[in-house]
């Protein structure tokens, strides 16, 4: 294992100071319970927590500012936070109309925060992100699992929060934005973490993960390597097979980087998939390309659809100044 | 059941933990994420360390404090299920402050069923419930039978090891593992293979205590 590490045991901290340091402007750090939060706290308006794991940034911790999250709880690597961070975090940022937790749909991580919420003396809500269409099987009650496509969610949440909107409102557009994203990964190595000092897993150099995980967890099935247009062919058919959209749809493209995938590939992947989008009828009229939901070291990229309507252009369009997302201020 | 009894079945617990390090690590490699030893040995240490702080404390609310701290420890969902099953215990057995052995069963089904219900899930979905409801069903039946503590470990010890190799044969329906189908047949459950060893580890300890 090469990384750039003092000691296993302070990787969080060491990071999560280095972040707020880096973000002064846009963030304040408290430690033990570890949590984030905007550093001008907003008033009257409902709160929006984030978390997870760690080894995704820039999710959740670059979301944070204007127009997106009010706070985020990280948790160890690839590991859910503990509700006393959930709790910390809300008693900072609770504003008079409520919480809103967004969490990605992960077991470690609904439990963590379902007992937060009962444990919250606020009123609470729950956005479960689940847009990776990756794992085919409907039968598998915990569900599809939440990944990139959770940016989105935030980002059109946060806007509408910044209105002054109600916790059900935030809560329902959430909901439907969720419902009309889909995300698919594709991993060409494990990644590595820290505390394991090894791979997640083992792959050949002529292999291909489909449908990976965030966590280097597999997906639907190992592929041979082939050329980057017949590998984005195959996501982009899943993707289509569970959005099912009409013709004539307009849409978000988000291609996400896991981490050790240069930009210029990246680049490679949306110019295939626009394209192939486009053939479907489906007109890209936004698109985000960048690593925003990693996974650590993890060579590979995830292609995410969301389908627009006139409410969620207007909230993706809103200002918002974050670490890792600005524009409009 | 005294608290000095918790304390060291708590370094039992540990110390199996610690010992199976590469074993539960491939197990999590081959169907999950890889970070469940990890976690596992997080909270195992941590309830280790604050044996002071346990020490003071009735059984009963011992069972409470190391739930909450597990809660506050490991994360990812051992941590909530572990500490549902800790409180829970806990709550039970200040309900029954009898110091019986049906007492503990009670406590124990009571602890597995608050696992259930936080993790929304039941027998054959490749989950630490493979090792935990046979062994509750058993425990409650021997513990009402008046069989002598040491065959109610030796039976339990056998069932969990039983339970977790079950966990073999099956898709995964709950859980990181869920996501594989078919492919997760032939590994066995990193979380029903730490749920045996704890149980080992705390059986052992009753029989080194008897013996």
């Amino acid at each position: 294992m090469k990384k750039f590490i003092n000691k296993i045991d302070d990787i969080l901290v060491e990071s999560l100071s280095g972040f707020a340091g880096a973000h002064h402007d846009l963030v304040k750090l408290s430690l033990d319970p570890n949590f984030l939060t905007r550093q001008q706290k907003a008033i009257k308006k409902v709160a929006i927590i984030s978390g997870g794991g760690s080894g995704h940034e820039p999710l959740h911790a670059g979301y944070i500012g204007y127009g997106m999250l009010d706070a985020a709880c990280p948790g160890h690597v690839f590991t859910s936070p503990t509700p006393d961070q959930m709790l910390a975090a809300a008693e900072e940022v609770h504003a008079d109309k409520g919480i809103l937790f967004i969490v990605k749909n992960y077991a470690g991580d609904v439990m963590n925060f379902e007992m937060a919420a009962e444990m919250l003396p606020f009123e609470s809500a729950t956005v479960l992100t689940s847009d990776d269409c990756a794992v085919i099987n409907s039968t598998y009650t915990t569900g599809r699992r939440g990944v990139a496509g959770t940016v989105i969610v935030e980002k059109c949440v946060g806007s509408l929060a910044e209105t002054g909107a109600t916790l059900q409102a935030c809560k329902a557009l959430g909901d439907k934005v969720n419902g009309l994203t889909a995300s698919m990964g594709i991993a060409l190595t494990s990644c590595t973490v820290p505390a394991a000092g090894r791979p997640t897993f083992d792959i050949e150099d002529n292999e291909i993960e489909m449908g990976v995980g965030i966590h280097g967890e597999p997906g639907r099935k190992r592929e041979v390597m082939r050329e980057a247009d017949a590998i984005v062919q195959e996501v982009v058919s899943a993707i289509l097979d569970a959005l099912k959209p009409s013709p004539n749809s307009e849409a978000l493209l988000l291609i996400n980087g896991f981490g050790a995938t240069p930009l210029m590939e990246l680049y490679i992947i949306y110019n295939t998939a626009a394209k192939l989008f486009n053939h479907h009828g489906i007109n890209i009229t936004r698109s985000l390309v960048g690593n925003y939901t990693t996974a650590l070291d993890m060579a590979g990229a995830s292609i995410t659809l969301c389908l627009l309507d006139d409410e969620i252009k207007q909230h993706w369009d809103s200002p918002v100044h974050t670490a890792a997302l600005r524009w409009g201020v | 059941m005294k608290t000095s009894f918790i304390l060291s079945a708590s370094e039992s617990i540990r110390d199996a933990i610690l010992d199976h390090e590469s074993e539960l690590e491939s197990l999590d490699r081959a169907i999950g994420d890889g970070d469940h030893y990890i976690n596992m040995k997080r909270g195992a240490n941590t309830i280790v360390e604050i044996r002071a702080e346990l020490e003071s404390l009735t059984p009963d609310a011992a069972l409470n404090k190391i739930g909450m701290k597990l809660l506050s420890t490991i994360g990812g969902a051992s941590g909530p299920l572990l500490a549902s099953f800790f409180m829970s215990m806990g709550k039970i057995l200040k309900e029954n402050a009898d110091d019986s052995v049906p007492s503990y069963a009670a406590a124990f089904v009571a602890g597995v069923e608050a696992i259930q219900q936080r993790g929304k899930a039941g027998l054959g979905e490749k989950t630490m419930l493979d090792v935990l409801i046979p062994v509750a069903q058993q425990f409650s039946t021997l513990a009402t039978s008046n069989t002598n503590i040491k065959d109610i470990c030796t039976a339990l010890m056998h069932t969990a090891e039983q339970g977790m190799l079950s966990t073999k044969a099956l898709i995964a329906t709950k859980g990181r593992a869920a996501g594989l189908g078919e492919r997760a047949i032939g590994h066995i459950d990193p979380g029903a293979k730490s749920c045996q060893l704890m149980i080992e580890a705390v059986c052992k300890q009753v029989l080194l205590i008897q013996n």
